[in-house]
């Protein structure tokens, strides 16, 4: 922390410099960037600043201005993960069809469904071969994405969503054979590999065009654009108002949308729950907390729904969690573990609740939920206020 | 305090809707007027002006006033399945001039809007290069600056309205789109920096740019582009970036699609070739009627739309002088020109630029006219520098047909009915 505070002194009073340089410069007409200015002399050195030193100790003298410093190759092999068409960027691993289905229902069918067919909103990532030229294409794995790299790459940095980079190499290759699997591309025996990857023919892969619109609308470049009498006659032919989708303004103070909740101070939020009358209900229930508990709640609003026509999303709804049995709504996938929590008899209350929320990892290994849990008890206690506001 | 604020909006928009319902009947002040009687506002003693106001660090730093909070950003639940990765829209029909104030600028998050400290920033340069680098945040302000304004617009904005006219509101329509001032560093700077020589012919190679968000999106840019005008952006309007726009630094590609305005900027390689990155293949790809695609449609049309009046701002005030305003904008170069039509597009009249067109940012245009208080069909129609022409709907999808998703920059409608109110509305 010092180190740090000390750092941006420094750069404070280099900043304070430059604007003196700049006020004296302030009259003069405008100049280009420098081409290429001259180069900086070597920085004083400050034994405090542990992480410069190092920088400087694996830096080269390099470009116009030397500033930065070398990457190592530990960095640049935690960073530079993206794989090209040709599979340059693969490391070596495998994985195959029904190993790729267990870890896809397991990780991946909360939203993409058992089958990768999409749930809801959620993207579909298998069928609708055939369907491009359609009213209502289905673009998914199968009929439209051109290359295999890009699936490989996309599930091995960016999902599950909620929990990007915690897939394996050998993961990441049993899910992708699964989803071609599921898209009748690969038998169920295919193992890919990063030696098999190049055999799979992805059945899109020519269905691209490079940016043609200079070509193919040229027309639109078109200086001498009609102003006057340029049609007969003008006919309303579809109006929005018909199909009314437009998001309605709330005429509702109470149900203002997240513009007002958030800009207004804690006030707003206890006057909210002390209004709520499952609040009321409860006598027992300390509205500070709870408004405390709505507050830390918005972390968890992404994937949980509670309150009244709370439904699963990609958790549980939790509308009487407390006291509830674990793993215990009945038309949502848990985990293995959780799940055999419940059959156990185990039950959502303070103390489980609560060893949960600090560390949802450790204390239902395997769990779905991604969140990486609440840190200050105070946060804990809150949210627990919270939950019991909410009975069935 | 609150309860105020909430019961003013309302109020607000109760006000306006009443206003509108009653035909376009000033309501209010010019009543007053109407009827020869002095208005206390200016006859009495009011207590603003005989009381204080606030004293100076009340708010130190500054909100709009609680009158204008209808002016806010929205979002169209049903377009996605969960607002972490989704978008929302800037409400343009309620600004004027061309720099969009960043806490109204609207949001496209992957995996949302994540908190990065200036002290945990670092930007990696590798790839073809002679010595890969890491920079943190204080390296980037020592390099030479620039500050250029600049349109960064969705790919998707009006993507809803392909198959028909669906949203009522300008902001819904033309809402993924802002403008502002940015300050940063060329990216060229960085690339020579680390040394282009092992690239040898620039001619085909390419950068892949990436976010340290957990969607890591990244985008493949050609070479030629990223040494032309791509910013690395530290500051937006004379500030800090705001965190929903990828503070503490962001890839600005002027006139480009704004998926490749990568946020959380954590990473440059130079490669020979495009990584065909997901989102570059199964996503900002725009099908054509026979089921192929357009890849790497990365300049943004001219384009351009009345905001006012519109949907949501509707004329109040009946028949008299009226200003017609919007904006137009064009990836390719500056806007030239800007016509507007009140019959649907069968005769158009020139509309006033508010100042000369510059390359790659939102130009403002009014066309100021003594309405009959008749209905209008209201259109404009945008020219940028290379001689393009805004084009119809029909026009468009022609060539396009209905399943592009992105770059639609049709000419857009709004049926300005007598009483004032308007609708979002297709013609022949």
């Amino acid at each position: 922390m010092s180190k740090s505070l000390k750092l941006y002194g420094g750069t404070a009073l280099g900043a304070a410099a430059l604007l003196a340089v700049a006020f004296n410069f302030a009259d003069r007409n405008i100049t280009p960037l420098p081409e290429r200015a001259d180069r900086m002399g070597e920085a004083p050195s400050n034994p405090d600043l542990g992480f410069i030193a190092m920088a400087r100790a694996a830096s080269e003298p390099h470009g116009n201005y030397n500033l930065g410093r070398m990457a190592l190759p530990e960095e640049i092999a935690a960073w530079d993960l993206d794989v090209m068409p040709d599979g340059t960027g693969l490391p070596e691993g495998s994985g195959d069809v029904w190993t790729g289905e267990e870890v896809f229902i397991e990780k991946c069918a909360v939203c993409h469904g058992d089958f990768a067919e999409g749930v809801g909103n959620w993207p579909s990532l298998a069928g609708g071969d055939g369907t491009l030229a359609d009213k209502d294409p289905v673009k998914t794995v199968g009929s439209y994405w051109p290359y295999l790299s890009t699936v490989w790459d996309y599930v091995h940095r960016s999902m599950p969503f909620g929990a990007a980079q915690t897939l394996t190499v050998d993961e990441t290759y049993a899910i992708t054979a699964y989803i071609l699997y599921s898209n009748y591309l690969v038998e169920d025996d295919f193992v890919l590999s990063n030696e098999t990857f190049l055999d799979v023919e992805m059945p899109n892969a020519d269905g691209f065009i490079v940016d043609d619109r200079e070509e193919a609308e040229a027309h639109f470049w078109n200086t001498e654009a009609c102003m006057s009498d340029c049609k007969d006659s003008v006919e309303i032919t579809m109006r929005a108002a018909v199909l009314d989708v437009t998001p309605e303004e709330e005429e509702d103070a109470a149900a203002e949308p997240a513009a007002a909740e958030e800009v207004d101070t804690a006030a707003a939020e206890t006057e909210e729950a002390a209004a709520e009358p499952a609040a009321e209900e409860t006598a027992a229930l300390d509205p500070e907390l709870v408004a405390a508990g709505e507050k830390v709640f918005r972390q968890c609003k992404a994937c949980h729904q509670v309150g009244d026509g709370a439904k699963n999303r990609v958790g549980p709804q939790l509308n009487g969690v407390m006291g509830r049995t674990i793993g215990g709504v009945e038309d949502f996938r848990y985990s293995k573990t959780m799940a055999a929590m419940g059959e156990e008899g185990q039950v959502w209350n303070e103390e489980s609740m609560a060893a949960f929320l600090a560390d949802p990892r450790g204390y239902v290994k395997g769990t779905k939920m991604s969140f990486r849990g609440l840190r200050k008890d105070d946060d804990i206690a809150a949210m627990t206020e919270y939950l019991k506001s909410f009975s069935d | 305090m609150t309860a105020d604020k909430k019961s003013n909006g309302a109020s607000r928009r109760a006000f306006l809707k009443g206003a509108v319902a009653a035909g376009g009947a000033v309501a209010g002040a010019g009543m007053a007027r109407a009827a020869g009687e002095p208005e206390p506002l200016i006859t009495e003693v009011q207590e603003w002006a005989s009381g204080f106001g606030e004293g100076v660090d009340a708010t130190p730093y500054g909100l709009p006033i609680r009158f204008e909070d209808d002016v806010v950003r929205r979002n169209v639940e049903w377009l996605t399945a969960d607002t972490i990765s989704s978008i929302n829209f800037t409400p343009i029909h309620a600004l004027d001039g061309t720099i969009t104030p960043q806490g109204c600028a609207f949001e496209r998050h992957h995996s949302g809007a994540i908190e990065l400290k200036k002290e945990d920033y670092r930007l990696m340069i590798n790839g073809l290069v002679d010595k890969p680098l890491i920079f943190n945040y204080a390296d980037l302000e020592r390099f030479p600056r620039e500050n250029h304004v600049y349109f960064c617009e969705c790919a998707a904005n009006t993507g809803m309205e392909w198959a028909g006219a669906q949203l009522n509101g300008a902001q819904f329509t033309h809402g993924m789109i802002h403008n502002m001032e940015y300050s940063g560093v060329p990216l060229r700077t960085l690339l020579e920096e680390a040394g282009l020589d092992p690239a040898g012919d620039l001619k085909d190679k390419w950068v892949y740019v990436e976010g340290a968000d957990a969607s890591s999106n990244g985008r493949s840019i050609p070479m030629d582009k990223a040494l032309d005008d791509v910013l690395v952006a530290f500051k937006a309007n004379g500030e800090a970036l705001r965190k929903e726009h990828g503070y503490p630094v962001r890839l600005v590609v002027p006139g480009w699609e704004g998926n490749m305005w990568v946020k959380w900027l954590r990473r440059v390689e130079v490669t020979d070739g495009p990584v065909e990155s997901r989102e570059e293949t199964s996503k900002y790809t725009d099908t054509l009627a026979d089921g192929t695609s357009r890849k790497w449609t990365w300049e943004m049309d001219a384009k351009s739309v009345v905001t006012s009046p519109s949907p949501q701002s509707p004329i109040t005030h009946g028949a008299g002088p009226l200003v017609i305003t919007g904006l137009a904008w064009s990836g390719r170069g500056a806007i030239t020109r800007v016509d507007v039509s009140t019959d649907g597009g069968m005769n158009w009249q020139q509309a006033r630029l508010a100042k000369e067109g510059e390359s790659k940012a939102l130009s403002r245009f009014y066309l100021d006219i003594d309405w009959d208080g008749s209905e209008m069909l209201l259109q404009s129609r945008a020219h940028d520098d290379t001689g393009y022409v805004q084009p119809t709907k029909t026009q468009l999808r022609e060539v396009r047909g209905e399943n592009s998703i992105y770059h639609n920059n049709c000419i857009q409608t709004w049926w300005v009915k007598e009483s004032g109110e308007a609708e979002n509305v297709e013609v022949s």
